[in-house]
């Protein structure tokens, strides 16, 4: 009996999933495609970051202690002082530059080091090439990393040429560094002569120091503590690896996120599947319950179900994750695009582990999605679920006021703060607004289609009644709709108020006519003051303001905050900075003004009026926050100060960037032909029209976010699946309607469109509340997630028209799958049709 | 030697060898530079080096500071310590300075030219095979140097420092600490003529050398957890050069022994690719000061035992018997196997170690004992 019962359920489930292979496959493709984002994201995430860790490690070596100091550095003689100590083994004095390639977009990290120093601290760096180290001492010698040579085309012997101010200078590659030295792109040199030919004579930026054996970190930290300046940090590498990861945290974790909501999504397809097998099978299975088979059996098989599709699609979206992720760090990098580690090649390493995890988490959600429906057959009574009209009830228990307590809680906690600097919370509110919305829908469905006006065309009559008859089954379909759009929709805005908010910012920012760099990268393009007045006394150019960027550590824990060094606006008392809220008029007697970006605010915890100390010169200053600005560019956090006030702290007069205003009559080309002559046409120079700056930023903007997108649509795309689902699903219960309607006299054409008219209003009522509860999440991740994450705000701006088609597009796509997914339950006999009702 | 200071050091010479090939490798290179487009300043003008001339008188103390104009200069002491338990041990401390001949015009302090290496080993019969140890900085920021006008060169905590008439040195090896005064008992040896020892027929290829032999030593040798007191006699050597080698040259033997009697004998021989001997020279100063030194036709080394290290398979001949002008000594080492093992920094293996000299089989002296060149060549 009991081996004849599974035959019977084995012939059951064989018969829908042979009769609709394809709604199988899109079941099995939804989980796979939730898993697959969630693999590839996290692999791509782990191997950057890991990357990373090891290219901190890497340069450390065997160093138990790091001192590392701002872009402007430290006195040498402090390498000297910490060197004699009787607790220090060994330690290992370094010049840390990002070098500007002339010709080339990008930098390369120099690290000036005294080889011999080096190979008692990080002996592997240049292990095994004795030669190369003698070599090393030549003034025009560099050893690079095998990433860098590949990555530039270089080899031994070629000429590597970087940017010093506008200038190119050339050094002769002695060697490759050891193939287990660094995967970073890296160049070596002498501490000599970095310091000698970069400019930083006199200074270092940092010192890996190796403990004589019983001493304890801590010990020593203490013990130095009197000796290590302002601005200069000491830490294990260990926290030096943190530091440079807690740069991508709040981006890896938002890229989780989506693809956690693509699997949550994928589960829901899975759902609507079991659902429309369940709603196909009702009778089949009370007749099996007739037959003897228990509830528990029969809960059981229909999850067992939920599991095979569970775990076909996992195993699919393990191997198409893997897959995206190796494409992804070939393609896009190991940030995806958004420049968190520029110069780390990330090798792609697939921790079983993980995989697995991701794999068993596929699994849960399908068996989750399966069970709901499942328990609701399970529950049923057979002799009421034998009958016809009883789809209705299955979806009873699934509805009702907790949605009401989920919305609640949702807005609650999009009040909450950040915890740990993310906003987990906010991630929370949203996952409940979700879910809360959806188990409100049947209802809001309810009481909106009950005061549906009836329609004189039949068809339309006939679809508002139905509507009205069965509230809730619209309110899965509806469901489906609301969880895709609510999500496009809040993305749409979010990027949409992003954009705008960049734009404007932009315009701000660029006050000027041209912007003249001395190499747009890397710390040694600049300006000298000599050069500046060359800038000024150009035929056109009306007037140059001119800018220094450094950086400074204001916290241990967190990568040094850019220092710009700006003059003020003309008849202003502060630099043009796109500021939100008052600025604060500063006397000349109380402390000087530094206006912080947002990021930086946050980060020191003050707002516009408090009094804030800056390590500059090795030496702390007080200011006073004179505004709080906005700042998109530098996500570790800016502070401005009056350049004048710079140059008299640090008699630092170069100058990275220069603001140039044109005459009115002079053209920008030609200004910029006469200013590359009187820079001999070097390489180093690059000159960008405002127009050109705001089109290369939102492009870079756009290629930051294609990840996004990317979700997003994956995400809509799950969704639209389920909505075909589940109007395939009442399609089907219905074919008895439709044989009495086709009885009684109406024409396909007749039912295809009061089906339509019925895929419409679902549709529409969708898409509005999708709108706005789009809206409400939208709200939440400008003014909630991405405030916490990245500490900066935004404007919001609703981009109407997109949003007005989408809509149009998704009701119009509701119609016609409704129509479709009826085609198939109206062919067939009619006779038959009507019979089946038993 | 890069990839662990403290892994093992050639010999001097080696070393020096390698150093010296510095300069006319990057002379090379700024030639090829020429040719390229662009480079801006990238060039370093050389003070030329200065040249060993014969008639200069060596003075003392002033000369046995650096003479940093010189490319190549070193202090070496070797001698014998007897612990209060009558064991006996060779050690060896060593100080090179070399002038690289590069980045003359940076101003960085950091600018290398002036490298300082420090080498170390210990005999120790119980043992059966050399402890050694080695450190190599740049002169910069006082922490590493050699003073001029009077001994001390330094790296580190690492240092050898002249104190009135004695000399004191403190190393901290890894696997044991010397702290150690040598007190002289005799004047400088001046060695070759005047001082200037010529290491090969051309007249270029010479050195400024002077020995201080029967320096009676004190002080306290840790090692294996114990410290014991020591003393003992040693050796100093002091030479400065800009050309040492002949090219010709493809291994020495070398000794430095303290006779018993008072005496003191230094023999050295230049071995060319054949085996044979092209130059040798050597001075010998015997117990009421007189000093005799050698034509190169007036040394001869002559191998009695061999030894075969049985880690690299080559062979040494570890025992001698060595005439040099009147004097004829048997040489025996301390212990075998006092091999240095370098391929892995520096690339040479030699054999350096403590030697008893006996005449007649009767025991008439003790020092060290150097042999280059026996596994493979040395390139230069």
């Amino acid at each position: 009996m009991f081996s004849g019962r599974w035959a019977l359920l084995k012939a059951v489930s064989g018969g829908t999933w042979r009769d609709h292979p394809g709604r199988l496959v899109l079941a099995v493709l939804g989980i796979a495609l939730g898993v697959a984002l969630g693999v590839a994201v996290h692999l791509i995430n782990a191997s950057a970051v890991s990357e990373f860790d090891l290219a901190v490690r890497s340069l450390a070596g065997e160093a138990d202690l790091v001192i590392r100091g701002p872009r402007s550095g430290f006195s040498e003689a402090l390498y000297a002082r910490i060197a004699r100590r009787p607790e220090v083994r060994a330690a290992s004095p370094a010049v840390e530059i990002e070098v500007q390639l002339p010709g080339r977009s990008e930098t390369i990290k120099i690290l000036g080091l005294d080889p011999f120093r080096a190979a008692q601290v990080q002996p592997h760096l240049l292990a095994g090439s004795r030669e190369a180290v003698f070599e090393l001492l030549k003034p025009d010698a560099v050893l690079i990393s095998r990433a860098a040579a590949d990555h530039l085309g270089l080899k031994a012997g070629d000429l590597l040429r970087m940017q010093i101010g506008v200038d190119t200078i050339a050094f002769r590659i002695a060697a490759l560094l050891p193939a287990g030295a660094t995967r970073q792109r890296l160049a070596v040199m002498d501490v000599a002569n970095a310091q000698w030919r970069f400019g930083w004579l006199g200074q270092l930026h940092r010192i890996d120091v190796k403990l004589a054996p019983g001493t304890t970190t801590a010990a020593f930290q203490k013990a130095i503590e009197r000796e290590i300046p302002p601005g200069v940090l000491i830490a294990a590498p260990q926290a030096e690896a943190e530091r440079g990861a807690s740069l991508s945290r709040a981006y890896r974790t938002n890229l989780d996120m989506l693809a956690l909501v693509t699997l949550f999504t994928g589960a829901f397809l899975v759902f609507s599947t079991q659902f429309l097998a369940i709603t196909r099978r009702r009778a089949q299975l009370a007749l099996l319950r007739v037959l003897g088979l228990t509830r528990a059996r029969l809960f059981r098989w229909i999850v067992l179900e939920g599991a095979v599709i569970g775990v076909c699609g996992s195993a699919l979206g393990v191997v198409i994750g893997c897959a995206l992720a190796q494409f992804g760090v070939e393609r896009l990098g190991g940030d995806l695009g958004a420049g968190y580690f520029g110069t780390v090649t990330p090798g792609l390493s697939f921790d079983s582990g993980v995989l697995f995890i991701f794999f068993v988490l596929g699994v849960a959600f399908a068996i989750t999605g399966a069970a709901l429906p499942a328990l609701g057959a399970a529950r049923r009574a057979p002799a009421l679920a034998l009958k016809a009209g009883d789809e209705e009830a299955v979806l009873q228990r699934l509805t009702g006021w907790p949605g009401l307590l989920f919305i609640a809680s949702g807005l609650a906690l999009s009040q909450a703060p950040a915890t740990d600097g993310l906003p987990l919370w906010g991630y929370l509110s949203i996952a409940f607004l979700l879910t809360g919305a959806i188990l409100v829908m049947p209802r809001l469905a309810e009481f909106v289609l009950s005061r549906l006006p009836l329609l004189r065309y039949p068809p339309a009559a006939l679809a508002s009644a139905q509507l009205q008859a069965t509230p809730r089954q619209v309110g899965v379909s509806l469901a489906a709709i609301l969880a895709s759009f609510s999500l496009m929709v809040s993305m749409l805005v979010m990027v949409g108020s992003f954009r705008d908010s960049l734009a404007t910012w932009l315009d701000g920012m660029l006050p000027a006519d041209l912007y003249v760099r001395a190499g747009s990268l890397g710390v040694t393009g600049y300006f000298t003051p000599r050069e500046q007045t060359l800038i000024k006394n150009i035929a056109g150019v009306r007037d140059a303001t001119f800018i220094r960027t450094q950086n400074v550590f204001l916290r241990s824990d967190r990568p040094p905050v850019a220092l710009l060094a700006r003059p003020l606006a003309p008849g202003k008392s502060h630099p043009a900075l796109p500021f939100e809220g008052a600025t604060r008029l500063v006397t000349s007697r109380g402390p000087p003004p530094a206006w912080l970006s947002e990021v930086a605010a946050d980060l020191l915890g003050v707002t516009t009026g408090a009094l804030i100390e800056i390590p500059i010169a090795n030496t702390k200053h007080t200011f006073i926050v004179a505004g709080i600005w906005r700042d998109y560019a530098r996500q570790n956090g800016a502070i401005a100060i009056e350049r004048t006030r710079y140059v008299a702290l640090t008699g630092d007069e170069r100058a990275n960037e220069a603001a140039v205003y044109l005459d009115p009559s002079a053209a920008t080309d030609e200004v910029s032909t006469r200013l590359r002559a009187a820079f001999g046409n070097a390489e180093g120079l690059e000159i960008a029209s405002t127009r050109e700056l705001k089109r290369s930023s939102l492009a870079i903007f756009d290629r930051t976010f294609a990840v996004t997108y990317v979700l997003e649509i994956a995400a809509v795309v799950i969704g639209l699946f389920g909505v075909s689902a589940s109007f395939s699903a009442q399609a089907l219960a219905r074919r008895r309607e439709f044989g009495v309607l086709r009885h009684i006299g109406m024409t396909r054409r007749e039912i295809a469109a009061m089906l339509g008219c019925e895929g419409l209003v679902v549709g529409g009522l969708g898409v509005l509340v999708g709108l706005a509860l789009g809206w409400v999440i939208s709200l939440i991740l400008i003014h909630v997630i991405n405030r916490q994450s990245f500490h900066w705000s935004m404007d919001m701006y609703l981009p109407w028209q997109a949003l007005a088609l989408l809509a149009a597009a998704l009701v119009i796509a509701a119609g016609v799958t409704a129509v479709l997914s009826a085609r198939r339950a109206m062919t067939g006999d009619v006779t038959r049709a009507v019979r089946e009702d038993w | 030697m890069i990839r662990d200071s403290r892994t093992k050091l050639s010999t001097r010479r080696r070393l020096l060898a390698l150093l010296a090939s510095l300069p006319a490798g990057y002379t090379r290179s700024a030639e090829r530079k020429q040719t390229l487009p662009r480079i801006t300043n990238n060039e370093s003008r050389i003070t030329p080096f200065a040249q060993v001339v014969s008639g200069y008188r060596l003075r003392f103390p002033q000369d046995e500071g650096s003479h940093p104009a010189f490319r190549t200069e070193w202090w070496y002491i070797t001698g014998w310590l007897e612990t209060s338990a009558r064991a006996q041990m060779g050690f060896q401390i060593t100080f090179f300075r070399a002038r690289t001949g590069i980045d003359e015009e940076n101003p960085s302090p950091f600018a290398p030219r002036q490298i300082i290496i420090a080498h170390t080993a210990l005999s120790d019969t119980s043992r059966g095979s050399l402890l050694n140890d080695q450190r190599i900085a740049r002169v910069a920021l006082g922490l590493a140097g050699a003073e001029e006008g009077r001994t001390h060169v330094w790296i580190d905590d690492w240092s050898l420092e002249q104190d009135g008439a004695a000399y004191g040195a403190r190393i901290a090896a890894r696997d044991f600490i010397l702290d150690l005064r040598f007190t002289p008992s005799q004047l400088p040896l001046l060695q070759g003529q005047h001082g200037l020892s010529a290491k090969g027929p051309r007249p270029e290829s010479a050195s400024y050398y002077y020995s201080i032999p029967h320096l009676k030593v004190g002080g306290a040798l840790a090692h294996a957890g114990t410290r014991f007191s020591v003393g003992g006699s040693a050796w100093l050597d002091h030479e400065w050069s800009s050309s040492y080698m002949d090219e010709r040259a493809t291994g020495w033997d070398w000794i430095g022994i303290n006779l018993d009697d008072g005496g003191a004998l230094m023999a050295f021989r230049m071995r060319d690719a054949a085996g044979a001997t092209f130059w040798a020279g050597g001075a010998f100063r015997d117990a009421r000061g007189v000093r005799h030194a050698f034509e190169p036709s007036g040394v001869e080394f002559l191998p009695v035992r061999l030894w075969r290290s049985p880690r690299t398979g080559t062979s040494y001949p570890v025992a001698w018997r060595v005439r040099a002008g009147p004097i004829e000594l048997m040489i025996e080492p301390l212990m075998d196997d006092q091999e240095s093992d370098t391929r892995a920094s520096v690339g040479a293996v030699y054999w350096e170690g403590a030697v008893r000299a006996t005449h007649e089989k009767k025991p008439v002296g003790r020092g060290y004992l150097e042999l280059t060149g026996y596994g493979q060549p040395l390139r230069l």
